[in-house]
């Protein structure tokens, strides 16, 4: 039993300001956490009463049975909850996550509201997350309780967030992956519970095996160092961070009121804790997605597969410029692929096909090359091109006539042989095999980056990104090692 | 605002926890400065020396390469003549002139939100244009100062330049580690700047320094 367990497993919700306006936050937030199939008992309560969603709306906490909900939602003004809180606990709430707006963020009178709210919570023991938060979600107990949309796969990133609209973005990012979130926060105003607190719970949490967390301010940093190593030695943890630079720190001091540390002292904090800083939302999130779905290298070792020219030289620059090392090829493993290859193929790393590609050429060469003592992981490039053209022929007018109803049929199903075979491979192995594709974005419906998807993997959206991610892997694998022999 | 030791003091506090500094000498007068430099060999360096004495360079009270023990004398007596009432007590410091083409920078900082923490750069005029710098909290591990090295851009500067030898990385990890022994143990100091860190063979040598006290 975790103390913020009451937020991410309650046994019972109080949506305080339920409203039956669905314009209004209070609406939104019942409706999302009965749309989302959440197994626990919800009770809106509002002043007015009446019938929201067909579900009664009581008007006082007090109509509440004893012990029935952990949680209150807060939606309802600064002014009354000071008050609401103190009729929660009477009735047994053990945590309130305030959503409502115009504390601490919103000048002196704020200030003072959020000091009441803050002495309030702790006079009655109550759990305080926020104020001026966007909402919890929590996939194993089916939780939604937010104030906007999205609500997410199931899976084991965790996420906590300074910023509503990131926790959102991230989530967002996880439906069109398929990578999943097991717990996601937003710590608004983070006035009680910080964003430290929420790290620890995840790096605990059997349900998360990623954290990602979006930070503008850390408040006081070597509490937030120390909870970050706290994770690091457990599980990756990815940071993205807002106000790096001189015009972002402006933004952000007017955003949360505080201000973010020296930029490249963050930086090195970072790399001291072993914490995988990105400095985008999409690499923030290929990294966790790839953590969350890949095994980590046991070294720099990188070998590309492709089966096109262009893309590998590419890759190869991206490997090289990084901390991984592009792999030459060991004499034994150069003999082996000259006898399952035509002698066109590129006898060098990246290892280019060159179209000489047969019915178990990827998958032959993806095995032997993951087999290898010496590669510590794989960036595999070509996934969907044969599809791709299949969904050309599907939707031209000669389809399936002149041989291409087989041709197509053979296609996809090469493309979805490679998708399954390089999770496999790498299942056996227990080595990454990253694949990359921009047809991850472009064409959703593509067997190929479906195929990545349905075996529970990432496929990136280019191969660049891939390697990126796969350096932060590196740099975590070697972060435990070093954790370890300390 | 806190104060600040001398260099000559800082030098000291930062030899004693292990960074390898310029050796240097005290001299009362030109005579003595003179017989000084011609026993540490030439070329050597000269300054003006005093508790209260601050912005050495801009004032032009170092003197660079002096290669003769008459050179030494005669920049002895214009230092000397140079110093005001408002200097206090002066005297003079010799040391042998390091030679070296790079210079890097290591120091000690204060983080608003992260507190003390080791620094280390490319050093010489261009380091606050070029921002070429790594940090690490305190206290750091040995694996800390490798990679605050390795993450400088400038690594060719760090490989053999112009017929002098590669940086010494074992020995500038023993400057960081040393650094953050000290900032560890000192809690009165607030910032170390070794500037520059003058490369000489190779190896590491803090030619100044200046140790900011809360």
């Amino acid at each position: 039993m975790n103390r913020l367990d009451p937020f991410f497993e309650p046994r019972g919700v109080i949506v305080a300001g339920a409203s039956a306006h669905p314009g209004k936050f209070g609406f939104v937030t019942l409706h999302n956490i009965l749309s989302c199939g959440y197994a626990g008992r919800v009770f809106p309560v509002s002043l007015e009463g009446g019938d929201v969603l067909g579900v009664r709306v009581a008007t006082s906490v007090d109509d509440v049975p004893d012990g029935a909900a952990d949680l209150v939602f807060v939606c309802t003004p600064p002014s009354a909850n000071v008050e609401l809180l103190a009729a929660c606990a009477q009735r047994g709430v053990k945590a309130a996550f305030v959503a409502t707006a115009g504390y601490g963020e919103a000048g002196p009178d704020g200030e003072r509201a959020q000091g009441e709210l803050v002495a309030a919570a702790r006079r009655h023991g109550m759990l305080l997350a926020g104020p001026n938060g966007q909402g919890v979600v929590s996939t194993p107990a089916s939780l939604c309780a937010q104030i906007v949309a999205p609500y997410p796969p199931a899976g084991r990133i965790g996420i906590v967030s300074q910023s509503g609209n990131l926790m959102s973005s991230f989530l967002n990012l996880s439906i069109d992956s398929g990578v999943g979130v097991s717990r996601a926060v937003s710590a608004g105003n983070a006035a009680a519970i910080t964003v430290p607190d929420y790290l620890e719970y995840l790096a605990d949490d059997p349900a998360t095996e990623v954290t990602l967390a979006y930070v503008e301010s850390v408040g006081d940093g070597r509490t937030f160092y120390d909870s970050a190593r706290h994770t690091t030695a457990r599980q990756p943890l990815v940071v993205l961070q807002g106000g790096s630079t001189s015009g972002g720190r402006r933004a952000a001091a007017s955003h949360t009121g505080s201000l973010a540390s020296d930029a490249r002292v963050f930086a090195g904090m970072c790399r001291q804790a072993g914490i995988a800083r990105a400095e985008t939302v999409e690499e923030a999130f290929d990294a966790a997605a790839t953590f969350a779905t890949a095994p980590l290298p046991a070294g720099p070792g990188v070998v590309v597969v492709t089966t096109v020219g262009g893309w590998g030289v590419l890759t190869a620059d991206a490997v090289t410029r990084s901390d991984l090392t592009l792999l030459e090829l060991p004499a034994d493993l150069l003999a082996a692929l000259d006898e399952r290859l035509p002698p066109r193929w590129s006898r060098n790393n990246p290892i280019d096909l060159a179209g000489t590609e047969t019915r178990d050429t990827v998958t032959d060469v993806l095995d032997l090359v993951a087999r290898h003592d010496a590669v510590h992981a794989v960036v595999f490039l070509g996934v969907g091109i044969q599809s791709n053209e299949a969904m050309m022929m599907r939707d031209g007018p000669y389809f399936p006539d002149h041989g291409l109803g087989r041709v197509v049929e053979f296609h996809e199903r090469q493309d979805a042989r490679y998708a399954a075979s390089a999770a496999a491979i790498s299942a056996a192995t227990g080595k990454p095999i990253l694949v990359a594709t921009e047809l991850a974005v472009t064409a959703r419906d593509n067997p190929g980056p479906r195929a990545v998807r349905e075996a529970g993997h990432y496929c990136a959206p280019s191969a660049t990104r891939a390697v990126r991610a796969l350096e932060h892997l590196w740099h975590h694998a070697r972060h435990r090692r070093r954790v370890e022999a300390a | 605002m806190g104060s600040t030791l001398s260099e000559r003091a800082s030098l000291e506090l930062v030899a004693r926890y292990g960074v390898p500094t310029v050796v240097e000498r005290r001299a009362a007068n030109a005579d003595d400065a003179a017989s000084t430099a011609t026993r540490l060999g030439f070329p050597v360096v000269l300054k003006l020396h005093g508790e209260r004495l601050a912005h050495k360079t801009e004032r032009g009270l170092v003197r660079l390469h002096l290669g003769t023990a008459d050179a030494v004398r005669d920049a002895a007596g214009d230092l000397l003549a140079a110093a005001t009432p408002d200097d206090g007590d002066v005297d003079l410091v010799v040391a042998p002139m390091v030679v070296g083409t790079r210079e890097l920078i290591a120091g000690v900082h204060t983080d608003d939100q992260f507190g003390r923490c080791v620094m280390v750069g490319v050093g010489g005029a261009l380091t606050e244009a070029l921002g070429d710098v790594a940090f690490r909290l305190v206290p750091l591990a040995a694996h800390d100062a490798d990679d605050m090295l390795a993450e400088l851009r400038a690594q060719p500067l760090l490989g053999p330049v112009r017929g002098e030898p590669a940086v010494d990385r074992d020995a500038m990890r023993d400057v960081l580690l040393a650094l953050s022994r000290l900032a560890v143990e000192e809690h009165e100091v607030r910032a170390v700047d070794l500037n520059p860190l003058v490369i000489t063979d190779g190896r590491p040598v803090a030619v100044d320094a200046l140790v900011e006290r809360t």
